[in-house]
């Protein structure tokens, strides 16, 4: 693909070679075409030369070719959010957007999150992980009825490092369980089993270790459980600022900058989190490269701040190293 | 209703390390090149200005000409004047559906359906009722029942949309019974069919059985047909036959879409149908899929755990497994994607929600060692799955492969209800 023209940029901003990262194998890499596509256009209107690159087995001499001053990734799931990419990028000395790779290997593994947040004193909702192994070799579905007896029913299975709705489970007894575990196991060799938590689903936005207006998500009709529907265009709609009771923005804001920092995000993620009935907030996920499209949350997040996509994508590069890190 | 997560993983089946079985692709390489230079060579030196000039809407009288060799070919002798040339047999589908269908009314289709007509009706807002089928196609006393039902509730449904031969997804054919019965009910209710027959002239084995639409002579039957399988879906070329009330309605609607149908690949056909026996390539694609279809048929038996059930097509492009209820094929597309190899997930064959354990298998498009290769695959995953949930369940129940001489049913409703989750 040719380098889109290049045009003056921004006052302060100065023009630089990116090339954006995008595609790749994951599950979830028509998003992330979908993203890389509107990152480049925005970083050609700020004035940066563009160098699209649909990540596959020629990365390494694209990379090498298009000797780009920083990359820019635009990458979800597999490869792209889980280090692989950055760990690549480190090798070649090519400066990138973003989390570094002990964040995306954190932020990835909702497992290895979960346990971090517990041990910071970070409210999540009560799980159990299980690789395939413990249920092959050491016979844990013998302790599934134990496990399920502590969470309560209804409980939710996913994988541990699907990014999307992927592989998510909703089980209402124990008899939901076994197929839905099996389902989870298809997207990963870990999986989480975890309370539902009944409530609004909330998304907190970081951007240069500020957090942005709340988003919730409100799934349409009545299809609370249906997991799918909450990310169906037209099927969930979304409010920012999110309206909340007095004192729960700022909570949220401060969980979510917690775990941000906790997890050593750098640059910008996206923390979703719970509020349940009783006004109790507890955390999901984070994750270090949030969707980058027309109806994504962290620009629909910087959009109700003040901050328009063309300077979301502006403010990522320059937050990128000048150089190489070493 | 194909969801967004399966929209998403169908992206990731066209990466090049993949086995795709999850395509509906004729193999196009098989055509001679020759062939297409002399084709387009002619044209350029007979009929340039002709080619590349607009055309009526209805169609070139010489490709009418080529459609009716076809149509005769499967029985159905056709006057010029009771058809219309179309962009691809999916413009039919989409024609005929903005002709009749009015937001809100009923269609039938039969369950599975072919996927790629799903998004057409819901576009049109159509309320799709599917019907069962087993291994004689749609079931035609559950049909009769729906109809009553549907008479009581004071719907009358459009149309009915059926592939009776070689049907896309499932891979069964209509029986003959089944065939009359289904005619005769059009005839005393006096209820449009769209008979849709892509597939027809690509039988492996056996007889014949006569169109709908040749049972029916063309007065409750609409017929659509298509060079996509005999020829090239590059040229995107099919046809509508119907009567002629509808026909004009068609033809109307055809105005407003695109005027006309390519020129140049009207000529192409025309040019294609002089040079030779168009029937060879066909017979030389015959013999190419028999064999495709074979060895899938030899892989499933080899691969695939007993609890395992398959069609067995005598002609078309696919095979219709359907797995154990507790496996969701959607998912299992993501563990198969690890190991680059693709279908296409039973749920895109029905709106409301069936289907979860089953798959479509195209044997078409990929050549024998990539069939026997993905379906090992798919095998692999498939009896790991089953191992997996016996050992959860604490049942034990070994995989083991199914008889090679197993011939498979079509799932009976209760193995096809839908999921709880």
């Amino acid at each position: 693909m040719k380098s889109k023209a290049a045009r003056p940029a921004e006052p302060g901003a100065r023009p630089r070679r990116v090339a954006v990262l995008k595609g790749g194998r994951s599950l979830e890499r028509q998003v992330s075409l979908r993203s890389g596509g509107r990152v480049e256009d925005a970083l050609a209107r700020l004035g940066h030369e563009v160098e699209p690159i649909d990540v596959g087995l020629d990365l390494i001499r694209r990379l090498r070719d298009a000797r780009p001053e920083v990359a820019f990734i635009a990458m979800h799931g597999r490869d792209g959010e889980d280090g692989t990419v950055q760990e690549l990028l480190e090798i070649l000395d090519i400066p990138y957007t973003g989390s570094g790779v002990l964040a995306c290997v954190r932020a990835t593994d909702k497992v290895l999150a979960k346990h971090l947040m517990v041990e910071a004193g970070i409210p999540t909702p009560d799980f159990f992980a299980f690789n395939e192994t413990a249920f092959r070799e050491l016979g844990a579905a013998e302790a599934l009825a134990a496990i399920e007896e502590r969470l309560d029913f209804p409980i939710v299975i996913k994988p541990s490092s699907q990014g999307s709705a992927l592989g998510i489970k909703f089980a209402r007894s124990a008899a939901d369980v076994p197929a839905a575990l099996v389902a989870a196991f298809s997207y990963d060799s870990k999986v989480l089993l975890e309370r539902h938590v009944d409530g609004r689903d909330l998304a907190v936005s970081i951007l240069d270790d500020e957090p942005l207006p709340v988003v919730e998500a409100v799934p349409q009709g009545d299809e609370f459980y249906d997991f799918q529907a909450r990310y169906e265009i037209g099927r969930t709609s979304f409010i920012c600022p999110a309206e909340l009771p007095a004192g729960v923005t700022e909570q949220a804001h401060e969980l979510a900058l917690r775990v941000y920092r906790l997890l050593g995000c750098h640059a910008f993620a996206r923390v979703d989190l719970m509020l349940d009935a009783d006004g109790e907030l507890t955390v999901l996920e984070a994750n270090p490269i949030p969707g980058l499209t027309e109806t994504s949350l962290l620009p629909q997040a910087a959009e109700a701040a003040g901050i328009s996509f063309d300077q979301l994508v502006g403010r990522i590069v320059e937050l990128a190293p000048k150089t190489a890190p070493t | 209703m194909k969801s967004s997560a399966m929209r998403d993983m169908m992206a990731v089946t066209a990466r090049p390390e993949v086995i795709s079985l999850a395509g509906g692709l004729p193999d196009t390489s098989t055509f001679p090149p020759e062939t297409f230079a002399a084709v387009a060579q002619r044209i350029a030196t007979e009929s340039c200005a002709r080619a590349l000039q607009y055309g009526p809407t209805e169609g070139l009288a010489e490709t009418k000409d080529c459609i009716a060799e076809v149509m005769a070919a499967e029985g159905m002798p056709l006057d010029r004047d009771d058809m219309i040339v179309t962009t691809g047999g999916q413009q039919v589908i989409d024609l005929v559906a903005k002709t009749l269908i009015d937001p809100g009314d009923v269609v039938i289709a039969e369950g599975p359906t072919y996927p790629g007509a799903v998004p057409v009706f819901l576009a049109y807002q159509a309320d799709v009722v599917q019907i069962e089928m087993d291994s004689a196609g749609m079931r035609v006393d559950l049909l009769e029942e729906t109809l009553e039902r549907l008479d009581r509730e004071g719907r009358r449904p459009k149309f009915i949309y059926t592939v009776p031969t070689f049907q896309n997804p499932a891979g069964v054919t209509m029986s003959l019974s089944r065939r009359r019965r289904l005619v005769e009910i059009a005839h005393e209710r006096e209820l449009l069919v769209l008979e849709d027959n892509p597939y027809g002239l690509l039988r492996y084995e056996g007889d014949a059985l006569p169109p709908l639409y040749a049972l029916d002579r063309g007065v409750f039957v609409m017929y659509l047909g298509t060079f996509s399988k005999i020829l090239s879906p590059g040229i995107r070329l099919g046809w509508v036959a119907a009567p002629p009330p509808v026909l004009e309605k068609i033809n109307l609607g055809k105005q407003g879409t695109d005027l006309c149908t390519s020129t140049l690949s009207q000529l192409m056909v025309q040019a294609y149908f002089e040079r030779g026996n168009w029937r060879d390539y066909v017979d030389s694609l015959t013999d190419i899929y028999r064999k495709r279809r074979d060895t899938m048929l030899d892989a499933l038996a080899e691969h695939f755990p007993r609890q395992a059930e398959w069609t067995r097509p005598g002609g078309g492009l696919f095979i219709w497994a359907t797995l154990p209820d507790f496996i969701d094929t959607t998912d299992l597309l993501a563990r198969a994607l690890r190991d680059n190899v693709a279908f296409v997930p039973g749920e895109g064959a029905f709106l409301d929600g069936r289907g979860r354990n089953a798959m479509r298998l195209n044997f078409s498009g990929s050549d024998e060692e990539s069939i026997r290769e993905g379906i090992r695959r798919i095998g692999e995953v498939v009896t790991e799955q089953v191992e997996l949930y016996g050992t959860l369940t604490g049942k034990e129940s070994p995989a083991a492969a199914a008889p090679a001489a197993e011939v498979v049913q079509m799932p009976t409703p209760a193995e096809r209800a839908r999921r709880a989750q």
